[in-house]
């Protein structure tokens, strides 16, 4: 009986839950895109507009990527894969400060401004590499991909790195303006490390061992076997990467609830 | 019932921890009508956003038995660069109702016409207390947390808060804290007056006045 009450309050929290961060949602897509000229679609044209950008220019100059795969395959899985892990830590700091006047009502809570974000950026991300790979495999610059499922497998991967990683720094960039002024040069620079740009297999062996400790190179790599499946070799440790995302969503909701205890609406 | 049981709250400032709010308990019944006195930075505000639930106590709980507003302010539990109508539909979804319906009652009582379709940040004051009173009507509560309406807005507005509040919904509970003190008399049945983090309940409001005086003047 207790069960079954306590179950009914779960699903009535979840239902509540379900509808703020609904809300929040469309606020979200609303303050951010406006009403004018394409609105929303900038969701998802802003992040092609980057992609299809770096593709031509790493064409242009023919950039060493040290594998035999066509350039535009190779800079669509990279590009895409940095824009699905980066942006997500981007708009999560500083997301609580512009929503303050909303938590006087008392089941918007922190966690629901973060997730409502995350999900809008994941989205964003992902239709923008949906669209551009049916594209590019429609104008027949890319082949389709060899094993879908092991490229939606990589690609949630990493968007669970990039989410657990967003709430944490989120969370923490309301402690410390510190991780706001940090994150800019960190994102930078672990852009080129991040796999975007090279294969694990291209690199010196005794360097590769130390790569596969950056967890995304380990996602980057997934998404590329199920994209080009035995053309290339694919180098990933999965429980490395799965223990970097348990451990980094725990820690997360861990700031998370500190922020939820210390927040004081405007 | 709202049940407020040794609440502290403490904020950290740049000269070390201020107490806000020390040791404070008391209890709201439904359909009771308790105000508030106090001086600025009494912390007033501060006890009604943890009444809400929008701000959680250091140490000590609350309890909420019946459903409670959040803190009805002329201005506040907004976004800016959203539209009136925006604002009327997020609320619509965070407590699940019905979206049209509301907008119709928000038009009438607003008055607001074209501007329902611009940005807040671009009302008036007045404008913006009228529509955060409206949205705050949409939604039915046991409990209301009234926190300074009658501080801006014109006759007229007055009296069409008071027909929603007073009359309408005479059987409600409330917390009404003013610097109006007038108002609070003439709503209230239980009064207290908040100072120096401490709270006293006087049954009578000749009392509370007195010794909110008292404090005004010290």
């Amino acid at each position: 009986m207790t069960t079954l009450s306590q179950l009914a309050t779960l699903r009535r929290s979840a239902a509540i839950q379900g509808r703020v961060i609904y809300a929040l949602l469309m606020r979200e897509i609303l303050t951010r895109y406006g009403r004018h000229n394409i609105g929303f679609l900038w969701l998802f044209v802003e992040p092609m507009l980057f992609t299809t950008g770096v593709t031509i220019l790493w064409t242009l100059s023919k950039s060493v990527h040290g594998s035999s795969l066509p350039i535009v395959a190779f800079a669509l899985t990279g590009y895409s894969s940095v824009l699905l892990w980066r942006n997500m830590p981007s708009r999560c700091i500083g997301a609580i400060e512009p929503n303050l006047a909303l938590m006087y009502h008392r089941n918007v809570k922190a966690i629901d401004v973060f997730l409502a974000r995350l999900i809008l950026e994941a989205g964003g991300a992902t239709i923008s590499f949906v669209t551009l790979s049916l594209f590019y495999i429609y104008i027949g610059w890319l082949e389709p991909p060899e094993d879908v499922l092991t490229v939606v497998g990589g690609w949630l991967l990493l968007a669970w790195f990039g989410g657990s990683l967003a709430m944490l720094l989120g969370a923490l960039a309301e402690k410390s303006e510190l991780v706001e002024r940090l994150w800019h040069p960190a994102s930078y620079i672990t852009f080129p490390l991040s796999g975007a740009a090279f294969m694990v297999s291209a690199l010196p062996n005794s360097v590769q061992k130390y790569a596969l400790y950056i967890p995304m190179v380990n996602g980057v790599e997934i998404v590329r076997e199920g994209y080009f499946g035995n053309k290339i070799h694919a180098y990933y440790d999965l429980p490395y990467l799965v223990g970097c995302c348990i451990a980094l969503t725990l820690l997360a909701l861990a700031q998370v609830a500190v922020v939820n205890r210390e927040i004081t609406p405007e | 019932m709202i049940i407020a049981d040794h609440v502290h709250k403490v904020y950290p400032t740049r000269q070390g921890d201020r107490v806000v709010l020390n040791d404070i308990s008391f209890a709201i019944d439904r359909g009771e009508k308790l105000g508030i006195l106090g001086r600025n930075g009494a912390g007033k505000s501060t006890l009604i956003r943890l009444v809400s639930g929008a701000e959680q106590p250091t140490t000590g709980t609350i309890t909420r038995t019946m459903s409670v507003s959040w803190p009805l302010a002329f201005g506040g539990a907004f976004q800016g660069a959203l539209t009136g109508l925006d604002n009327v539909r997020f609320i619509s979804r965070i407590y699940n109702q019905d979206y049209a319906e509301n907008i119709d009652f928000v038009q009438d009582f607003t008055e607001l016409g074209l501007y329902l379709r611009e940005p807040v940040k671009s009302y008036s004051q007045g404008m913006r207390a009228r529509l955060a009173f409206a949205i705050s009507m949409i939604i039915e509560f046991d409990c209301y947390l009234i926190d300074e309406v009658s501080a801006v807005g014109d006759a007229r507005f007055h009296e069409k808060c008071a027909i929603e509040l007073f009359q309408k919904r005479a059987d409600r509970s409330m917390l009404i804290i003013s610097h109006d003190t007038e108002y609070v008399r003439a709503h209230c049945s239980r009064f207290a007056v908040l100072h120096e983090g401490d709270m006293q309940f006087y049954p009578d409001f000749d009392q509370a006045y007195a010794q909110h005086m008292v404090n005004l003047h010290s």
